[in-house]
């Protein structure tokens, strides 16, 4: 619900807290006087001013111009090279109906790949912060209406039919009697003396493509089993498949070999050697590397974090949390833990290298290319623009291939053999060695006073979240160029301020709570993190939906009749009452079962769950069914928006009831699918519901990561209502109910039925 | 090295390897038959899953040895030619995908199961392990009992037009995931119309599993 008219000495504090967003909270006694049951606003945070995506485009605006490059053919068909990382999120077609649309063309005949490494774009090829179609939209529509005009201009030339009749449908320019394809219109439209009338993009509401759901293009090779994902790529002969024996806790390094010469004796074994990060074997086939890296007996240096447990860091957390400021009326409170967690995508990581003295190239799914070229060539002592990074489209990234950690190690070992080789990492090694979700700690409290929220805070422990991917270089460059220290600090220097960037350019409350402060602290302790998903968003403004639900039961108020209440926005009111209807909120179930809603708003857009789950049996929750509605202000593709939010909500589902890493003497004891409980068909709901709200502002909103923290929200709120409890650790079923591997895979081989 | 021979996607194959190198190495390092996906190598994600004949096994943690002189059927050898399997066309129409990483696996999981059970129940298809990290479940779901409904109901084709059907104008008999050569069925000249009764593309049909 917005928030009512204000009397001036409200809005005068108001502003005042605008200039500092981010200062811990300062309860003004005017609150108090108040009439009671009026909602009480909170001011705009700083994220809903300027959110990570705004600075990421701000960053990207230098280079926009030759952001996007379209080629057509002489046989008509359009391709552009995207300079962003697709993993699965859909961005391919989504920026093929784009084109498709604004160019009148069949969608049939554009095909956008991806753009190798190229280092003019600065800081604009970094492939996160569900940024892609955010920072492409206005780019492509440009270059799609500039191609159009010049092939409408090529054809009056030919033709003499002037510009103003001449019109393209479906792929083939049309007027005064003459019908020509534009692919032989491509020549002359490259001339630079055509005379083109400006170029105007249609008004997204004319569109006929954009905002009607498509399926992927790129489908019918993934369900035949034709499309290459970066370990089925041979692009240079006599390629050695190397792998790495990994330490035994994390960071360290190898001391010394103590078999090598047995080890060289294998079968099809082609060279050993030692690099940063451990023992790397090169063989003829991954199955004789892996047997040989199992083989090996190797001692080693002490770890980063040798002695860290799941308690330890537990104790870290609370160390470096701030206590919150007491809180005035009535308070509900809430504590809450959450563990790291694995990306785990499908795909690990897997990168080939093929490195000289000189430079060399690399071929892999990487969100940073540019980073990863220049950070290949510092490390190799290579010059500048010395090596080529090829984008390989990613089996799954979730936050990832952010990191290019592959692409380095294969050029490392690529340099170090004189040889072109595969590198890929076992599933053990990537879910030990890999990054991960940082575990956090929360402090949630809501103060409650007449009947009303007036304040909201909460104070983040985090471990360290590494954004040394190029994303804090963009934030420090955006942050000195706008000149503005109260929006982007920059002063703290390092990760630390990257961090804090990050937390205060996506982390927002949605709801009139009065003063709201969200406050991150992080710990220096040196795990392998990585930004996941939603990154700050699903634990902060999961843990904030749960204590939403708590402050509507201290209420007597229902969850969703609470928050509709609250809302800032009228958007958020529709689609939380859409979903709502669409979900069935209130509908009676029996004992042991039970609804949960969450709510979220980030990057321009917002959405709502409702979920059912059946927790008869406590220690064996299933979500059930979910509805889930969400407005993107401006919706591409629906149906591959409808994709996102299932995968935000299989994410929740995980994170929030089985899926995390226990941490024991300094490594992950997880180590593969069967240990870290991802969630299987068997977790997943048998009914979902999904609906794209029609175009509500006429620009796109992010999308990659909205869906997970109102799941998370929504899954934990249903297993509280289910069970009576109040959920604060996370994952709330988190057993170590397996034995751990002792080695870096657990190797069985089983003979077939 | 021993050399190993067996059936691969209807085309006899040798290998040298040892016979203790796993049927996904031999495939994917010696063989360049890439569709079966390395996810864990324990036979715990299940992105390898293919055919021995006709039934779902996981190559990361079968020997080579084991599967001569039997018969492999990988992703890639599941259409027949240009015609999908009604379970891919199924993939397709629910635009299930996200990455596509584990999309081979999952299918030859759904093909096997299909054939043990024609009509699965949603306890049928929750006993399917392979994990789809993008999280594509349910979509899998719509995907398995939409390939069941297509793959149960009898199928009218009407060939009105022999000559054009030889020439690839009868692009909904490609479709229908047969399998059917359709240029043989032009030449049959059945004249104004035939009726087609789908047979769940029968050559390949095993018998259940135990």
């Amino acid at each position: 619900m917005t928030a009512p008219d204000l009397p001036p000495s409200r809005r005068r504090f108001l502003t005042y807290l605008v200039a500092t967003p981010t200062l811990a909270l300062a309860v003004n006694a005017g609150l108090l006087e108040e009439p009671a049951g009026a909602v009480i606003p909170t001011p705009p945070q700083v994220a809903e001013l300027e959110d990570l995506g705004d600075f990421l485009i701000q960053a990207g605006k230098p280079t926009e111009g030759k952001l996007i490059v379209l080629d057509v053919s002489t046989a008509g068909k359009v391709t552009c090279a995207l300079p962003r990382e697709e993993v699965g999120q859909g961005i391919t077609t989504a920026v093929a109906m784009i084109i498709a649309d604004e160019m009148d063309v069949p969608l049939s005949d554009v095909t956008v790949t991806l753009a190798d490494a190229r280092p003019e774009l600065l800081f604009n090829q970094l492939t996160g912060g569900s940024n892609t179609i955010r920072s492409v939209f206005e780019p492509t529509r440009q270059a799609a209406a500039t191609a159009k005009a010049r092939l409408v201009a090529a054809a009056a030339q030919r033709t003499g039919v002037p510009q103003s009749r001449l019109q393209v449908l479906d792929g083939i320019v049309v007027g005064g009697g003459h019908t020509i394809p534009i692919g032989e219109l491509s020549a002359a439209a490259a001339s630079p003396q055509l005379k083109v009338a400006q170029p105007t993009p249609k008004d997204p509401a004319t569109y006929r493509l954009v905002g009607r759901p498509q399926n992927r293009k790129d489908a019918r090779e993934m369900v035949t089993g034709q499309f290459k994902y970066t370990n089925d790529h041979e692009p240079v002969k006599g390629l050695l498949r190397a792998m790495v024996r990994r330490p035994p806790t994390i960071n360290a390094t190898v001391k010394a070999i103590q078999n090598e010469a047995a080890i060289r004796a294998m079968p099809g074994i082609r060279g050993i050697h030692v690099i940063q990060t451990g023992v790397a074997v090169l063989a003829d086939t991954f199955g004789q590397a892996l047997d040989a890296k199992e083989a090996l007996e190797v001692t080693w240096n002490a770890g980063t974090v040798d002695d860290q447990n799941d308690e330890t860091v537990k104790q870290a957390l609370r160390q470096v949390n701030l206590p919150m400021t007491p809180a005035l009326g009535t308070v509900v409170e809430g504590e809450f833990d959450f563990a790291f967690a694995n990306h785990a995508p499908m795909e690990t990581n897997t990168a080939i290298a093929d490195m000289t003295a000189n430079g060399g190239t690399v071929w892999a799914g990487m969100k940073s290319p540019i980073v990863a070229a220049q950070t290949i060539e510092d490390d190799l002592g290579l010059p500048r623009g010395s090596v080529t990074a090829h984008v390989v489209q990613g089996g799954g990234s979730f936050g990832r291939r952010l990191f290019f950690d592959a692409a380095l190690e294969a050029a490392r070992i690529s340099r170090a053999a004189g040889k072109p080789v595969k590198l890929m990492w076992t599933r053990v090694d990537d879910m030990r060695h890999g990054r991960a979700r940082a575990a956090s700690h929360h402090l949630v409290q809501a103060s409650i006073i007449a009947g009303e929220v007036v304040a909201l805070q909460h104070h983040v422990a985090s471990i360290e979240t590494d954004f040394r991917h190029g994303l804090g270089e963009v934030l420090t460059a955006t942050g000195t160029q706008l000149g503005n220290p109260d929006i982007i600090p920059v002063s703290a220097g390092g990760n630390a301020s990257f961090s804090q960037s990050v937390f205060a350019t996506t982390i927002t409350s949605p709801y009139n709570f009065g003063a709201t402060s969200q406050l991150l602290n992080e710990s220096s302790l040196k795990f392998h993190t990585g930004s996941f998903r939603s990154v700050y968003s699903a634990n902060t403004r999961g843990a904030e939906e749960i204590i939403v639900d708590e402050i509507a039961k201290a209420l007597g108020q229902d969850p969703v009749a609470f928050r509709l209440a609250h809302l800032k926005d009228p958007r958020y009111v529709a689609v939380l009452t859409t979903c709502a209807e669409l979900g069935e909120w209130g509908k009676k179930l029996a004992a042991g079962f039970a609804q949960g809603i969450g709510f979220h708003a980030e990057y321009k857009s917002c959405t709502a769950c409702l979920v059912e789950m059946d927790a008869r049996n406590p220690k064996n929750p299933r979500v059930t069914a979910a509805a889930i509605v969400a407005d993107y202000g401006l919706p591409i593709n629906p149906r591959g928006a409808e994709s996102q939010l299932l995968g935000g909500l299989t994410d929740a589902i995980g994170t929030t009831l089985r899926a995390g890493l226990h941490i024991d003497k300094g490594l992950a004891l997880e180590g593969s699918y069967s240990q870290f409980h991802f969630p299987r068909q068997k977790d997943s709901p048998r009914e979902v519901k999904i609906h794209i709200m029609p175009a509500t502002t006429g620009a796109p909103g992010g999308g990659g990561e909205l869906g997970l923290p109102a799941a998370v929200g929504a899954v934990a709120n249903a297993y509280a209502r289910a069970t009576g409890t109040a959920p604060r650790s996370f994952p709330i079923i988190f057993p170590v109910d397996f034995t751990p591997f002792t080695k870096n895979t657990g190797s069985t081989r089983v003979q077939p039925r | 090295m021993p050399t190993y021979s067996f059936m691969l996607n209807g085309e006899q194959v040798q290998v040298d390897a040892p016979g203790d190198l796993s049927v996904l190495w031999a495939l994917r390092d010696k063989l360049g038959v890439t569709g079966p996906k390395y996810g864990c190598g324990i036979n715990v994600c299940k992105a390898c899953t293919s055919h021995l004949d006709g039934k779902a096994f996981n190559p990361c943690v079968t020997n080579v040895r084991d599967v001569a002189g039997r018969e492999v059927t990988t992703i890639e050898g599941l259409a027949k030619g240009d015609a999908l399997h009604p379970v891919q066309e199924a993939w397709l129409e629910q635009d299930v995908a996200q990455c596509g990483f584990c999309q081979p696996g999952q299918i030859m999981a759904a093909v096997a199961l299909l054939r043990r059970t024609p009509n699965p129940t949603d306890a049928d298809i929750d006993a399917i392990e392979n994990v789809c990290r993008c999280g594509s479940y349910f979509r899998i779901r719509q995907a398995i009992k939409a390939a069941a409904a297509k793959m149960a109901e009898p199928t009218v084709v009407a060939v009105q037009d022999p000559a054009a059907v030889s020439e690839g104008g009868g692009s909904s008999l490609a479709a229908t995931g047969l399998g059917v050569d359709v240029a043989a069925l032009g030449a049959a000249a059945l004249g104004a119309a035939a009726l087609v009764t789908r047979a769940l593309d029968t050559a390949d049909v095993a018998p259940a599993e135990g």
